[in-house]
């Protein structure tokens, strides 16, 4: 069992005081705190080892390019890929998905094809899609979820038709904590030889990912929602689909070589990895990575269920306060809207008693749709927070309530 | 009154709060004291961007002088806005235009709202302004 009180100790900035309070960081699922470890990683790469990567025939450069290459080989392992071909590094979720939806989509996607998304997905894994289907002429389908939160998967073969080509679900949902069954989606778009794109900036910090248990042809994720720097991301994609689809963007380090007359690209992974790529921080994430299977991925998951259920349990006491996604899978989100008390004037007081929180429409527009509102609270917990913090939410949250009374 | 001493009156009120739970507590007692608006009155027109909350400001023009109404889902917002009318509200348009509104960074709103509020609190400043212009267009003509 994670000992929270300890494992704080790692992440500097727990420490700090905001508006004279100390500060209780609830909007983990927006981006995590990093752990020593991390800054250090970043710090001592610039003071020691700063040099551009894999083309560099001198000392520096070819130490950067082992780190950067062995950053890669650790992402694989946390996801369970077969090879490290098939381990894209991208500036983040938002990123990876833009590339697939492009490059994909430049390939296989034509006039009149269909794209399945869900109704709980986050804009990114919307407007990508959408994009590529006004590129194309092509029809963005999606799969509803019911009032709990649960995606209605039995609809899916409904929505399946022969113009389908490619189905993008998130793995968990950013509001709603939702786990979905997407093991089962895999499966049966399989059945149908459709290729699916699992969303996993949600689920990555939360639990075991294993991209050949799921079977999924993409997955993707971001290095600042797992302990990582921002601008750091990964796309995971089958190297039998990657090899067929057309370079995202052009620059130095994708090419092989380059004429006027014609270029020819990389080797996977680098025909996705155009320019000077972000090392240092994917070295940090590397730094992330070996930190979580410190940590253990067993142990967070036990702890942030537990977080959550306490949570979960605490908030529903709370007269008056109402929370979106009940489903029984979910991981350590919780969103909810206390009264009728707007979810800026509830994130503003909270602020001030030095309780970080999400607030606002949490980029999922159409999921708000669905509940007829305009904006939620979120709370969202990582292995560092503890039960203390959850009372102190859920005292302040009923002073809010009485001041709006 | 002049904008310059309503704005030294709402400093004076705002220096007995000794934190900020007792400024909040004042502002949501001002947004739900502020008078609602016509529901005809919200529409996209008055609807300023940049705000987390809905915001609506409406204005006539009465006997040379500026009279503004307003609204948001908020109630802190509607609170802000409610002191943005008290200094504003009832003055001549060439007074709003000029006006140095001082008294949001002098009681901490300015600079304890995050950029992104702190620029629905100026687009509602801007939209304020705009009216004033506009009819002091009008009164030029």
């Amino acid at each position: 069992m994670i000992d929270a009180i300890n494992v704080r100790k790692d992440f500097p900035i727990l420490s700090a005081t905001v508006h004279g309070k100390p500060l209780i960081y609830l909007d983990n699922a927006a981006t995590t705190q990093k752990p020593e470890c991390v800054i250090q990683t970043i710090d001592e790469l610039y003071r020691t080892s700063n040099a551009n990567i894999h083309r560099g025939v001198h000392f520096l450069s070819e130490q950067c390019t082992q780190k950067y290459e062995t950053a890669r080989e650790t992402v694989r392992k946390f996801i369970n890929a077969e090879k490290t071909s098939e381990i894209v590094f991208t500036a983040g979720t938002t990123s990876s998905i833009n590339l697939v939806a492009a490059s994909f989509g430049e390939r296989f996607v034509a006039s009149g094809d269909e794209i399945i998304i869900s109704e709980m997905e986050h804009h990114s894994n919307i407007v990508s899609w959408q994009l590529l289907c006004e590129r194309k002429g092509a029809r963005l389908k999606v799969i509803p979820f019911d009032d709990n939160g649960i995606l209605l998967i039995n609809l899916l073969d409904s929505l399946i038709t022969e113009r389908t080509k490619i189905i993008a679900v998130t793995h968990a949902s950013n509001v709603l904590g939702t786990i979905n069954p997407v093991k089962e989606i895999i499966a049966k778009a399989h059945s149908h030889n459709i290729p699916v794109l699992i969303d996993g900036a949600q689920a990555a910090p939360h639990g075991n990912v294993d991209v050949r248990d799921l079977d999924c042809d993409f997955y993707a994720f971001s290095g600042h929602k797992i302990y990582a720097p921002t601008g750091i991301g990964v796309l995971y994609g089958k190297e039998k689909l990657l090899e067929q689809m057309p370079p995202y963007q052009g620059g130095g380090d994708m090419i092989s070589t380059v004429t006027f007359d014609k270029t020819t690209y990389a080797q996977l992974p680098l025909k996705f990895e155009a320019g000077t790529q972000n090392f240092i921080d994917a070295i940090a994430l590397g730094s992330a990575i070996d930190y979580i299977n410190k940590t253990g991925r067993q142990n967070i998951v036990e702890y942030e269920q537990k977080l959550l259920g306490y949570a979960t349990q605490k908030l529903s006491e709370i007269d008056g306060l109402k929370i979106y996604g009940k489903a029984d899978q979910k991981v350590a989100i919780v969103s909810f809207l206390l009264n009728d008390i707007h979810h800026l004037d509830t994130g503003m007081i909270l602020d001030k008693t030095g309780i970080a929180v999400r607030t606002g429409t949490l980029c999922t527009e159409p999921l708000l749709s669905h509940f007829n509102i305009r904006g939620l609270v979120r709370a969202s917990f990582s292995f560092y927070n503890t039960f203390d913090e959850i009372d102190i939410l859920c005292e302040n949250l009923k002073k809010i309530s009485l001041m709006f009374k | 009154m002049t904008i310059t001493q309503i704005q030294e009156q709402i400093i004076e009120e705002f220096s007995a709060f000794t934190d900020w739970m007792d400024k909040y507590e004042y502002l949501i007692e001002l947004g739900k004291n502020l008078p609602v608006i016509d529901e005809k009155s919200k529409t996209e027109q008055h609807l300023i961007k940049g705000c987390q909350s809905r915001v609506w400001i409406d204005a006539e023009y009465i006997d040379g002088k500026i009279i503004y109404k307003a609204d948001s889902d908020a109630i802190i917002t509607k609170g802000i806005i409610s002191l943005l009318i008290s200094v504003m509200s009832g003055q001549e348009p060439n007074e709003i235009i000029n006006a140095d509104l001082f008294f949001i960074d002098k009681i901490g709103l300015h600079e304890n709202l995050s950029p992104t509020r702190a620029n629905g609190l100026l687009a509602m400043i801007k939209q304020m302004k705009l009216y004033a212009l506009a009819f002091e267009s009008v009164q030029k003509k």
